[in-house]
């Protein structure tokens, strides 16, 4: 359960730090907090949108169903199911390759690094492998339960 | 199971807490004053416009001379620079016929960040990169012309074309060049310059319409003409 609860509150930072770039992109925050400017070249460029949608926006929607997930999973009827762990350990990869495809076009298509893309990318592979320790350490659990003791 | 529900209880706390903090962060971020302002209501002194005439490009031994009064915000100019400009540079600039002068003519009232366009380009010139500012500025017209405030959109073409991105911003913030983009402004109404682009050569003013690249080209062979026929 504690990796599920971590994985809560990592999506937690995850949706701040999407809405900060998303409030940027939207031109709610004049300048970014970046230091070299490579957040605003990175967040200026044709690839901080995909298929019509911001890719900031994307990711407040996918942390914010991370969190959902991680929460619900919290609920004491759910808390010893593996299925909540399952769900966040698929969303959360899908995120982590997401965010692979990212870094790639920032490091050799954009050519700039915006270190808030990094923070997410860091709590995004925090997310999935907090996810996948929870559906190990569940799905062990679940299966002890369901063992009839001699 | 009583300290499971304890500690369930200090966790949905400690979310909570972690929220408000996250959602009070942003607010601020939200409502602090980031977005640099370009003041046009600035005293223009003798020396924030001594000894300049403008950005230059080109030859000073260039038998034309030609100032162009421009507004980065104003479509006409940027229809000017990315259609005309690149032509008139290759084959009259670049050949020492024609040396080019760009003032800044900010209209503040139909574009707001024209005056701030003037200013991270003035902030370029300090480090030696006005015109490849000049060009992603106008490059990227469609993009900043419809924001609020481009305070960053301007700072990542900064970036962008190898600034050094922590003087470019003091230059920003200080709005180091607000009286000399005034003073130019106040300069070109004296000459009067009422619209953008205006174009003046030997003292007389030109449209966009007349001052195209066969235009030039005409003016450069005619001037040769005279030069040689006087030898």
């Amino acid at each position: 359960m504690k990796w599920r609860m971590g994985a809560a509150l990592f999506s937690l930072f995850g949706i701040f730090v999407a809405t900060y770039l998303y409030l940027y992109k939207i031109g709610r925050i004049g300048v970014l907090a970046c230091g070299t400017g490579g957040c605003e070249t990175v967040q200026q460029s044709p690839y901080a949108v995909f298929q019509g949608v911001e890719v900031a926006l994307i990711g407040v929607i996918g942390y914010a169903g991370l969190f959902t997930v991680a929460l619900i999973g919290l609920r004491p009827s759910l808390r010893r199911s593996p299925a909540p762990g399952l769900l966040l350990a698929l969303f959360s990869g899908a995120g982590v390759l997401f965010t692979a495809y990212l870094t790639y076009l920032e490091l050799f298509i954009i050519h700039a690094v915006c270190r808030w893309c990094v923070g997410s990318a860091v709590i995004i592979a925090i997310v999935f492998v907090m996810s996948l320790a929870d559906w190990r350490a569940s799905a062990r659990s679940a299966k002890l339960l369901a063992t009839p003791s001699s | 199971m009583a300290a499971e529900g304890s500690g369930m209880k200090g966790f949905y706390v400690g979310l909570a807490v972690v929220a408000l903090a996250g959602v009070g962060v942003l607010g601020y971020l939200m409502t602090r004053p980031t977005s640099v302002e370009i003041p046009a209501d600035v005293l223009v002194t003798a020396s924030d416009t001594a000894g300049f005439q403008g950005y230059a490009l080109g030859s000073d031994s260039a038998p034309i001379r030609v100032t162009e009064y421009a507004d980065y915000q104003c479509p006409y100019c940027q229809n000017y620079a990315v259609v005309q400009f690149p032509t008139i540079k290759e084959r009259l600039i670049d050949a020492g016929l024609v040396q080019w002068r760009f003032k800044d003519f900010p209209l503040d009232q139909p574009h707001p960040n024209a005056r701030l366009a003037a200013h991270a380009a003035a902030c370029a010139d300090d480090q030696g990169r006005y015109w490849q500012m000049h060009d992603a500025i106008f490059q990227g017209h469609p993009t900043w012309s419809v924001e609020p405030n481009a305070t960053g959109t301007f700072r990542s073409y900064a970036q962008r074309i190898g600034l050094d991105v922590a003087a470019y911003d003091t230059c920003m913030r200080e709005a180091r060049h607000a009286g000399r983009i005034e003073g130019t402004r106040q300069e070109g109404i004296r000459l009067g310059v009422g619209s953008t682009p205006t174009f003046i050569m030997n003292g007389r003013r030109y449209e966009p319409r007349g001052m195209t690249y066969d235009a030039l080209k005409a003016l450069a062979d005619s001037i040769g003409m005279a030069r040689d026929s006087a030898e």
